[in-house]
Order: C-alpha cells, then sequence, then structure tokens
C-alpha cells in the first residue's frame, strides 16, 4: 500500500496550520514506510527521491565527462584505436558532443541541483515534513529516469546518436537523410527530452507549490534561505520555459515523422527535393533559445544560493546584502526571459531585435554583478575557514567571475561577427553554466552529504581534489577563448582541412592534456564519496556550526524530516557572528531571547 | 590553506591575463574596412573587462587569506550590507554595460540595414553539404533563376545551385567554387543554403552570416587588402562540417575583370 494520501495529507495540514497559528506535532508524524521497495526504489520521501537523482546525476556526468574525453583525445589523435571504443570517426565526433551537451545539461545541471540537493532540502530547511505532492515527486524522478534510458538508448540503434548538436537546429535536427544518426537516434533524443520537460514540469510545480503553502511558522519569505529563494526561482523559470520546449519538441517529431513543416521549408538534401515547404528554421531557434537560455539560470541560480549559504557559513558573518541577492536572483530570473535573441545574432533574425535582445543580455550583467560584489563582501572581514565546501564555493565564486565577464563581449553582435560559433563561446559557457554550476555541486556535496548520509567526508582528499579540479578546469577552459578569438570554429571534428586552424593546434593538445588530469582527478572525489558514505566518521547534528533548519534536527533526519517536532522559526537565515550572543552563530529556531533578528 | 588558494586564483588570473596582453593567439590580421572598428571594439572591451577580470580575481584571492581564521583574528564585521555601495555598484556596472552595447552597435547597424552602395561586386554564396558556391551574375547583372528540381549536388557548378539555364538571365551568370573580389570594392553578397543552414565565415575579413534554407540574406562589406583567405564554415552542418572550407581571392579591379572574363568565354 502507498503512504502516499498519509503524506500528502499531512503535508496540506501542516500548511493550513500554519495559517492558524496552531501546532500540534502529532498529526505531523508519519511513520516510515518498510519494504524495500517502496523505502528506497518507489518511494514518496523527498529525502529517498533527492538522494536518487542525485545519483542518477553522478551517474550521468560520468557518462558525460567519458564523452568529453573521448572528443578531445580524437581532436589530438584522430586515428587512435581506442580499447572498446575502436576508432572515433567525424560523424562520431559529432554524435559525442551532441550527447555530451544534452546528458550535462538536462541530466546534470539540471538534474542534481534541482532535482538531487532541492529536493532534498527545500523542505527541511523551510521546516515541512515532505514536498506539497509526494507522489507527484516520486513521479517526475521516474520520468526522468525514464528520459534518462531514453537518450541512452540512442547510442545503440542504427545510425547510432544524432549529431545535430544539443541545440538541434532544424532542418539538420529535421531530416533524417541529413547525415548519420539523423535516424531513430535523433528520434530518440527528442524523444528523451520530451519526456524530460514532462518530468520537470512536474518537479517545478511541486517545488513552488512547497515552497509558497508548506513553510513553517515564522519562516517569512525574507527569512528564507538563499538556497530556497534560489531553487523557487529555478522552479518557476522551468515551469515558463520547459513547457515551451516540449511543444517544440513535439513539432519537431511531428516534421521529422508526420511530413510536417513547422521548421523545414523546400530543401534539397544530397540532390534529392524533400516534401516539405513553407516551414522557418529559425522558428526552432527562437522556441528552443526561449527554453535554452532560462535553462542556463536553472543550471547556475541552484549554484548561487549554495555559494552564498556557504560563503556565509565558512565565513562566520551574515550574508552581504540578503534583499540584494533575492532581488538580483529575480532579476536574472525575470531579465533571463527576455535575452534569448542574443544566441542569434548570426542566425539571419532581423537585425533591429538584436538591438533590444543585446541591451537586455548586457542588462543581465548587472544583477550577477551584484551577486559577486555582495560574495565578495560576505568574506570581507569575516573569520573563513577553509573546509572543502568553502574552497568550492569560492572557487565557484572565481569561475562565476572568469565565465560572465566573456559574456560582455558575446553580448555585442558586432563582436559576435567574429566570436560567434568559436570556441570563445564554448569556453564562455563551460566556465560559467558547466563549471561554475559543478562547483556549486561539490560544494553542495561535500557541504550536505554528512547530514544526508550520517558521515563526513575525508577534508584532506577533498581539499586535493579541489586544487587539481580549480587549476584543471582553467587549464581546460581558459585558453577556449584564445582558440576562438583566433577564428577556432566549434564543433569541427578535425582541425586538418583549414590552413588557420592548424596552426591553433598546440591549444588543443594543451587542453587535451589538461583535460585527461582533471578526469583523473575527478576518481578521488567518488572514492572519497562512497568511501565516506559507509566508512567516513560519524557526523554530529550541526558538524558546520550552521544556522539553517537541517542542522536542527537529527543526522540524517528522520522520515518526517523533524521527529514530530514543528520548528518555530525566529531568525534570519544568516545569523553569525551576533554581537552578544552565547556562540558566534543564532540559529533559526533559537528562541527569540538571544541576540539577533 | 588561505595562502594557498590565494597563490593559486592569483597565478591563474596572472596567467590566463599574459596571454590576452600578449596577443599570442589574436584575430587574423584583418582585410576589410570593418576590421578597424571591431577590433577596436574587442580591444576595448577586453581592457575594460581585464580591469574587472583582475580587480575581482585578485581581491578575492586577498580576501580569502587576509580574512582567514586564526586564534587572533579580530572579531567579526556584524553587517548585513550596505545599500549606499550596492546602488554605487549597480550604477557603475549599468553604465559600463550599456555604454559599451551602443557604442558596437554603428558597424553592426550598416552592414545590415544600409543596402550596398550602387557599385558594388554581387556575389550570391549558396552553402550546401558540404561545399560553398560562388555565383555571379555576368554582364547584365541580373542572377538567372535556379530551381531546386535542378539540383545536382555530384555534378558540382550551375547544376549543383539548379541554375536554369533556359531563362535568358542564366546565360551569363557565373558559378564556381572559389570567391574572387576586386580589392577595395563594396561586395553585395546574398547568402542561400539548399540543405540544412550554413555559415560563412572568413575571418580575415571579419565577416560572419548564416546561410539559412528559405531565406536570402542580403549583407554587404568591403575588402581592403589583397590576398587569399579561408573561409570555414561556422555553423554545424552535418559529417563534413569540419572540411567545409572555401577560399577567397581578393584581387586587383584589373585582375578581377580578367579572372570573370575567363570564365564567362569559359561559359561560351
Amino acid at each position: 500500500m502507498w503512504s502516499a494520501s498519509r503524506i500528502s495529507t499531512s503535508g496540506w495540514r501542516h500548511g493550513r496550520r500554519k495559517n492558524n497559528n496552531m501546532a500540534t506535532a502529532a498529526t505531523v508524524h508519519s511513520h516510515a514506510p518498510q519494504g524495500f521497495i517502496r523505502k528506497y526504489i518507489f518511494s514518496l520521501d523527498h529525502k529517498v527521491i533527492g538522494i536518487q537523482y542525485f545519483f542518477l546525476a553522478l551517474t550521468a556526468v560520468w557518462v558525460g565527462m567519458f564523452l568529453s574525453l573521448l572528443m578531445r583525445i580524437h581532436l589530438v589523435w584522430p586515428n587512435a584505436v581506442l580499447p572498446l571504443v575502436g576508432e572515433i570517426k567525424p560523424e562520431n565526433y559529432l554524435s559525442l558532443l551532441t550527447m555530451h551537451g544534452t546528458i550535462m545539461v538536462f541530466f546534470v545541471l539540471t538534474t542534481a541541483p534541482q532535482g538531487g540537493f532541492g529536493n532534498y532540502f527545500l523542505p527541511i530547511q523551510i521546516g515541512a515534513p515532505d514536498m506539497a505532492f509526494p507522489v507527484l515527486n516520486m513521479l517526475s524522478f521516474w520520468t526522468t529516469f525514464v528520459a534518462f534510458v531514453t537518450i541512452i538508448a540512442a547510442f545503440f540503434v542504427s545510425g547510432g546518436a544524432p549529431l545535430h548538436g544539443w541545440t538541434g537546429y532544424a532542418p539538420l535536427s529535421a531530416l533524417p537523410s541529413a547525415g548519420p544518426g539523423e535516424g531513430l537516434g535523433a528520434d530518440l533524443w527528442i524523444t528523451s527530452i520530451a519526456i524530460f520537460c514532462v518530468a520537470s514540469l512536474m518537479g517545478a510545480l511541486n517545488f513552488i507549490t512547497t515552497t509558497l503553502d508548506l513553510r513553517a511558522k515564522g519562516m517569512t519569505l525574507m527569512r528564507m534561505p538563499l538556497t530556497v529563494w534560489s531553487w523557487f526561482i529555478t522552479a518557476i523559470l522551468g515551469l515558463l520555459a520547459f513547457g515551451v520546449l516540449l511543444s517544440a519538441g513535439i513539432l519537431l517529431l511531428m516534421d521529422r515523422n508526420l511530413g510536417t513543416s513547422f521548421y523545414v521549408p523546400l530543401v534539397v538534401v544530397n540532390g534529392v527535393q524533400l516534401g516539405h515547404k513553407g516551414g522557418s528554421p529559425l522558428l526552432w531557434q527562437h522556441l528552443f533559445w526561449f527554453f535554452g537560455h532560462p535553462e542556463v539560470y536553472i543550471a547556475i541560480l541552484p549554484g548561487m544560493g549554495v555559494a552564498s549559504q556557504v560563503l556565509s557559513t565558512f565565513s562566520r558573518k551574515p550574508i552581504f546584502g540578503y534583499k540584494a541577492m533575492v532581488y538580483a536572483m529575480l532579476a536574472i530570473g525575470f531579465l533571463g526571459f527576455m535575452v534569448w535573441g542574443h544566441h542569434m545574432f548570426m542566425s539571419g533574425m532581423s537585425p533591429y531585435s538584436a538591438f533590444a535582445f543585446s541591451i537586455l543580455t548586457m542588462c543581465i550583467g548587472v544583477p550577477s554583478a551584484i551577486k559577486t560584489f555582495n560574495w565578495l563582501g560576505t568574506m570581507w572581514r569575516g573569520h573563513i575557514r577553509f573546509q572543502t565546501p568553502m574552497l568550492y564555493a569560492i572557487g565557484f565564486v572565481s569561475l562565476f567571475v572568469s565565465g560572465g565577464l566573456s559574456g560582455p563581449f558575446l553580448a555585442q553582435p558586432v563582436l559576435d561577427i567574429q566570436l560567434h560559433d568559436t570556441y570563445f563561446v564554448v569556453g564562455h559557457f563551460h566556465l560559467i553554466m558547466g563549471v561554475a554550476a559543478i562547483f556549486g555541486m561539490f560544494a553542495a556535496t561535500y557541504y550536505w552529504v554528512p547530514k544526508m548520509f550520517g558521515r563526513m567526508m575525508n577534508e584532506t582528499w577533498g581539499r586535493v581534489h579541489f586544487f587539481i579540479t580549480l587549476a584543471g578546469t582553467y587549464a581546460i577552459f581558459m585558453p577556449m577563448h584564445y582558440l576562438g578569438i583566433a577564428g577556432g570554429t566549434r564543433r569541427y571534428s578535425q582541425y586538418t582541412e583549414v590552413a588557420y586552424l592548424q596552426k591553433l593546434m598546440p591549444i588543443h593538445q594543451f587542453m587535451t592534456y589538461a583535460a585527461i588530469i582533471t578526469i583523473a582527478a575527478q576518481f578521488i572525489f567518488v572514492i572519497n564519496l562512497f568511501w565516506s558514505i559507509f566508512k567516513g566518521p560519524k557526523a554530529s547534528d550541526n558538524p558546520w556550526e550552521a544556522t539553517t533548519l537541517e542542522w536542527t534536527t537529527t543526522t540524517p533526519p528522520p522520515h518526517d524530516n523533524f521527529g514530530g517536532v514543528t520548528p518555530v522559526v525566529h531568525h534570519g537565515p544568516y545569523e553569525y557572528g551576533v554581537p552578544g550572543a552565547a556562540r558566534d552563530y543564532v540559529m533559526q529556531t533559537d528562541p527569540q531571547t538571544s541576540a539577533g533578528h | 590553506m588561505g595562502l594557498a588558494l590565494m597563490a593559486l586564483i592569483w597565478l591563474i588570473t596572472l596567467a590566463s591575463t599574459y596571454f590576452f596582453v600578449a596577443k599570442t593567439w589574436w584575430l587574423p590580421v584583418g582585410a576589410a574596412e570593418a576590421a578597424h572598428f571591431i577590433d577596436g571594439q574587442l580591444a576595448l572591451t577586453f581592457v575594460l573587462m581585464g580591469i574587472v577580470f583582475l580587480a575581482a580575481q585578485l581581491s578575492l584571492g586577498y580576501i580569502v587569506w587576509k580574512y582567514r581564521q586564526t586564534p587572533s583574528s579580530p572579531p567579526v564585521l556584524y553587517s548585513h550590507g550596505n545599500t549606499k555601495l550596492e546602488i554605487v555598484w549597480t550604477v557603475l556596472t549599468t553604465v559600463l554595460f550599456i555604454g559599451l552595447n551602443l557604442m558596437g552597435s554603428r558597424v553592426w547597424a550598416s552592414q545590415r540595414f544600409d543596402s550596398a552602395g550602387p557599385g558594388a561586386v554581387q556575389v550570391e554564396v549558396t552553402g550546401m553539404q558540404f561545399a560553398w558556391y560562388f555565383r555571379y551574375p555576368g554582364p547584365d547583372g541580373k542572377y538567372g533563376a535556379t530551381s531546386p528540381k535542378l539540383m545536382d549536388p555530384s555534378a558540382g557548378g550551375e547544376a549543383a545551385v539548379g541554375l536554369n539555364t533556359s531563362d535568358p538571365a542564366a546565360k551569363d551568370d557565373v558559378v564556381t567554387g572559389t570567391m574572387y573580389l576586386p580589392v577595395d570594392r563594396e561586395v553585395d553578397v546574398s547568402l542561400r543554403a539548399v540543405d540544412v543552414i550554413h555559415s560563412f565565415f572568413v575571418p580575415s575579413l571579419r565577416f560572419k552570416q548564416d546561410a539559412v534554407p528559405g531565406l536570402n540574406i542580403h549583407m554587404h562589406f568591403k575588402p581592403t587588402a589583397i590576398g587569399e583567405y579561408e573561409i570555414a564554415c561556422a555553423e554545424l552542418c552535418g559529417l563534413g562540417h569540419y572540411k567545409m572550407h572555401g577560399m577567397v581571392h581578393v584581387v586587383s579591379q584589373p585582375d578581377f575583370d580578367q579572372w570573370l572574363a575567363a570564365r564567362e568565354a569559359e561559359k561560351q
């Protein structure tokens, strides 16, 4: 029997109770399910689902990283015959980059920060016993899982995985005859994305409802940890963006299989005139980037939240400009929907609209700059403790600055004439939405694994992992900017056919060596993670001396998060170094009598 | 730990900056009118963003070292922020970003909004998997009709772009696989693609524009130096994307006339 009704009812009752200002703990308490399948597989517990998302993303990131390793090897040693893989042909290279991008963006950058950590910690940080809709939560995970299986299947069908890039520009993505992998592989690719969209829409609804309705007494919006704000805003972005991609994907499937012409005008492929006419290739780009740009913020906002949380905790100082941080995230979310055209300056889109997109894109740099300023301000005159989560949060800030500052180049249409579709763009988005977001996830992992699994991770190996990864990722992605300025085009399986590109090969060689070292260092992380989960020293309830609600409950938290007690919140989320307080931090649930506010 | 972290962040910052300043890898020498402005705007953006980059990264490194927790650390500053500073920061960033943007718009606009001058050389550029074709309208100044039904990429040349040879205007059309342009004369280029999206990118001429099936995109530019320049397709177009390569020969006006006349002669 499912315990759905019980948990969800208690959740709703809990929400109402908050409004009535009446707290009777007993009604909140629900019993954990006992059977293995309901406890660990089809669980309704947001914590279990969060861990499921986390491990799904961990699997996906290894797949995505392995694909990138093959790409780097192929670029430098094109004739290498690799064990198990064999020789990589130019079309295989394009399949690798398509699958690398798609898997990383959807199943890592969207899945881990929001589905994983958001699922686990959002309810706890607002003092709720679970998500508002536990069954929907379980469904969104398993739907995501189906999407992952579907995309992986694309490798194994006849023709292999698609080669049209993660952006899937039509007509290339719409025409099965346009290249190898554009047959069944491309159908599976777009089907997987459509399924993923459905899963994300369910997740987004759940996150929004939970944040609005299930906050504990005293947990006002402006007392929510910045992590909660980031997950909440990310969910709103997801709700608005994934619906559009879902529709776009269905139209693409129709163009591919039903002979419609949404994206395909009259075209001649290999001398054969196809039956399409009147469609617009730019329509796909508009729809895709209407999703695609907010998606960038879906990937990075949770990282911003975690960085803020960790920087404040380990600097032992309140966050600098809490309200400004909230408003900046809201502004980023809002503006994020109005800048999609900056991906299309060279596309043949009306040049008039380029002005508007360009100015709005510059505007989105402003809240991003505010956040950087406030992170530095948070550490300023603090007591910085260098545990691994903090190292990663500092790394996040550095990468966010580096990746962010190439934005104002690409936001200028006139500079895009040189930089668009070169490695400059690849360097830009990898630093900011790839590596910075992943540093956010590393910070979150080192910070919350003690709470999730009850064991501390190894500090020494955490630091070794951090230093190699920071230096290594810069060594991979910074040279991409040099490559791009010199006209190094992206998505080229070889630099052998164009004379000026051949001269840029030393940069590629350097990046490949850096990638091999950096990828090798990730074994340190994964061994540390699994060793610590089983053998690490036991974690106390609040090992980092932090203030938010997840640190008030036991480690790991009980099934209903707070053991039948409903937390009541009296303080803001980042009360560190409060003058006159007994210790250097005031927890959100500490009685009003202690200092702070 | 603070010292090691500062050292690493500073090292990364200074090493990264070095290669930008030294211009170890940089734009190819510009050979078109727009190059002067584009290169200047790029340099200006580099200087401004470089200053912000250095300031932010170096102070990040300094702060993590300076404010590391030690037994003798002074008490932390209990502060929730400073509104005045936030406003100053916001205004400065806004002015910097918007200003840069407005400055850069002129060349972008002139290439796209103004039509080419009356004396411009007309060239039609057609992209297909995985080749570029160039069509000159000939002495009549009019492109002949093309038809998708006539397109035969394996035959190359006129057949590849589907030229309808029965159209009188097509009689003097010249279709080649290499682009010839006279120096110091404006080029009125129309871009087309027959199968998927391609992008016509000539780094030395500071020119890039997607060629999109179903659209005929007009642009103009002016080469200013004689030489041979490489074309690289800049939009993923399929398995041969990396070898969709072509050449632009910018030659003197007499050489251009001679070349075109020779092609016309071949046709007859």
